[in-house]
């Protein structure tokens, strides 16, 4: 059996780590490239949002590579990406294609279907205390896969030498996917904190604050909102970002890497929204006042074209925006959307955030 | 008190419901007109710009409200079925009302919550619930109006299985049904699917039943099956759909299909239409396999009467020529 999987973000190396444990050959499929957007907007339907269409691209590519397995997350809605899967299959049956799909559903939605997922993808079975010790493990991994990407977007701000955070990550990526017990992952995780860390920083260095907020995938996924936080650190601006792989992962809304339990962020999106409006819509909008009241310059908002919970939000924040005082800048994007565009529209929104504090950039060496 | 009520989304599916139980807990109840030119450019100018035509009309309708109610009655629908919801803009549509509210002079809003995923028929007490806590009501006058409210969508239900459609019935939408020219055997069967508050919208489709049915087309609608039979129908996917009016839309594509009571599909989404979106891959499917000719059409506030009429045409053309569907098949 081998088994694929789509991209997002670095959730491959905790994939990478969690296969690995598992006894189970993983396909990895090639990174997301225009190529895989193209292959996947090709086959998908048209008003379907972007992260299906990148899915279909990553499965295509690894179902060429000889994958025979897909596995795909479930849920249970509103949002649409809890039926990505069954329509995945279709499209992916229609164009020919022979293979065995499994929908793994959240495991609050029913231990055993969870359990059981796990169970056939490894024959010969795991037993359910093995696999819950491998699941956690695992976990502890991506935890620290999550920590190091944190804290690179607020050191990146400050770097002295252009690229030196970047650099650094991928060493610390390195070092953390060689790491297998628990104790190692934790010296591991160390070791990689202390590399960010040492990346040499100007601490005087004046830095625009901005929250990065909106769909889980666009978040996520650097190929799918053209590397911006990336492109932001080296425009000096400090980021923080309100949904991480793990958070989302994790069944009891603690969000331990973003910080904000999921109940205070409800609580505070309340007076504007307050329902459950599937995907991220209010975390979104319990997020953006959260960080207006911490003070930050202005907020960006990421969502795929269409997307129903995030379109819910963007109606509410003129809203939250004129309460709160707060720039928002939200940017939506789908297949047709073009790099220069985005980063145009970004700059132009730094430079509205810079003259409100009547600060100027200094060493911004983008 | 004047309460009104914007004919748009789910007008199409409870306002006999809605309207009943507003009057009977003493209320006067008004509905905004038919969706015009100027209600959907008031709606496409104050909404945001990404969201499905439907909901900006809705915006429109609020607006053609004002001034003439004390409230508006803007529920929040979150599930009307256990383990289900309707769809995330249903479920945010109070919170996005109010977030222009102020800006646009809109009466205050009422916004009872209807959720019935967790228990069945829970959104009884919530509507009791609403009725004490609103009006100041007695369990039991509530209780009563609510019993009232029950028995006229169970009217409505009850008439639209038995072939009438929400045009004929719901106020000031009467439709001047053209006269056959055409022997009743000579007429093609066409399915007609899709959201209530699209295709019944003549403003928002282009008057696209009537022109069907000029162009002698005899039309069958998802509402003329029993719910519980468009239920159970729905079932026959690989994983629950979670969107109970997408379940309605799959159920009867399966129904008709498998029964072979069409000769021909038209299916009216909305232009980012978040579920249509998805479940349209399965629905086009379902068509392919049984050989059931399909037309996805498209809708948004731009779409022009001649594309429309031309593609229909086409599509009716088509469907004339076609001998004998069964047969081909076997």
């Amino acid at each position: 059996m081998k088994v694929t999987c789509p991209h997002m973000g670095h959730l491959h190396w905790m994939l990478d780590d969690l296969f690995g444990r598992l006894g189970v050959e993983y396909i990895k499929p090639p990174p997301t490239t225009t190529k895989t957007l193209t292959i996947g907007a090709k086959h998908s339907p048209e008003f379907a949002c972007l992260p299906l269409k990148i899915n279909i691209g990553n499965f295509i590519q690894g179902l060429d590579m000889g994958a025979d397995t897909l596995i795909m997350a479930g849920g249970h809605g509103p949002c649409r990406f809890g039926y990505y899967g069954i329509v995945e299959e279709r499209i992916l049956r229609d164009l020919g294609y022979d293979f065995r799909f499994m929908m793994l559903e959240p495991f609050g939605d029913g231990k055993w279907a969870f359990y059981k997922t796990f169970e056939t993808l490894t024959p010969g079975g795991l037993g359910l205390r093995k696999l819950w010790k491998i699941l956690k493990v695992s976990f502890t991994k991506g935890r620290a896969f999550d920590q190091i990407h944190k804290r690179t977007l607020q050191v990146r701000a400050y770097e002295v030498n252009h690229g030196d955070t970047t650099r650094a990550l991928r060493q610390a990526e390195k070092i953390l996917t060689q790491a297998f017990t628990a104790g190692e992952i934790e010296e591991a995780r160390r070791e990689a904190l202390a590399l960010i860390d040492g990346v040499e920083q100007d601490p005087e260095r004046r830095v625009l604050k901005v929250g990065i907020v909106g769909e889980f995938f666009l978040l996520l996924e650097p190929f799918s909102n053209f590397g911006l936080e990336e492109a932001l650190g080296h425009m000096g601006v400090y980021l923080e970002r309100s949904v991480w792989v793990t958070d989302w992962i994790a069944p009891n809304g603690d969000n331990k890497i973003y910080g904000f339990p999921k109940d205070m962020v409800d609580s505070k999106a309340a007076p504007y929204l307050n329902h459950n409006v599937g995907g991220e819509g209010r975390e979104t909008i319990g997020s953006i006042v959260l960080m207006a009241e911490r003070e930050f310059d202005g907020i960006i908002q990421l969502l795929p074209f269409g997307c129903m919970p995030e379109n819910i939000a963007t109606s509410i924040i003129p809203k939250v925006q004129r309460d709160h005082d707060i720039p928002v800048l939200t940017l939506a994007f789908d297949e047709q959307t073009g790099r220069a565009g985005v980063l145009t529209r970004v700059e132009a929104f730094l430079d509205l955030l810079t003259a409100r504090r009547g600060l100027s950039l200094v060493g911004a060496n983008a | 008190m004047r309460v009104g009520i914007p004919r748009s989304l789910l007008y199409y599916k409870y306002l006999p419901f809605w309207k009943t139980f507003l009057a009977e807990l003493g209320l006067e109840v008004e509905t905004s007109p038919l969706t015009n030119k100027k209600i959907l450019s008031w709606g496409v100018e104050v909404a945001e710009n990404e969201l499905c035509v439907p909901v900006k009309a809705f915006y429109g309708h609020c607006m053609a409200l004002r001034g003439k109610v004390d409230a508006l009655f803007v529920p929040r629908v979150v599930s009307v079925e256990e383990r289900a919801y309707t769809c995330p803009k249903f479920l945010g549509l109070p919170d996005m009302v109010a977030a222009v509210a102020d800006q646009l002079g809109l009466p205050p809003l009422l916004t009872p919550k209807l959720n019935q995923r967790e228990k069945p028929r829970e959104f009884k007490w919530q509507l009791i619930n609403f009725a004490r806590e609103e009006f100041g009501l007695g369990t039991l006058d509530a209780v009563a109006a609510l019993e009232a409210a029950r028995k006229a969508q169970n009217d409505y239900q009850k008439s639209l299985v038995a072939g009438r459609t929400p045009l004929d019935l719901l106020p000031a939408s009467r439709l001047n049904r053209p006269r056959w020219k055409m022997e009743k055997k000579e007429r093609k069967r066409i399915g007609l699917l899709g959201h209530p508050y699209n295709i019944y919208d003549g403003y928002i489709t282009q008057n696209l039943i009537a022109r069907l049915e000029e162009m002698g087309a005899e039309l069958v609608v998802p509402e003329m099956t029993d719910h519980h039979v468009l239920m159970e129908e729905a079932t026959d996917v690989p994983k629950q759909l979670y969107w109970t009016y997408e379940k309605e839309i799959m159920g009867a594509v399966n129904f008709w299909t498998r029964n072979r009571m069409v000769d021909g599909i038209i299916y009216v989404l909305a232009f980012a239409c978040g579920p249509d979106s998805l479940v349209q891959v399965l629905i086009e499917h379902r068509a392919r396999i049984h050989n059931v000719p399909l037309m996805s059409l498209t809708i948004d506030e731009h779409s022009g009467e001649a594309g429309l009429v031309t593609r229909i045409e086409a599509f009716t053309d088509m469907l004339m020529r076609k001998k004998k569907p069964a047969e081909a098949v076997a």
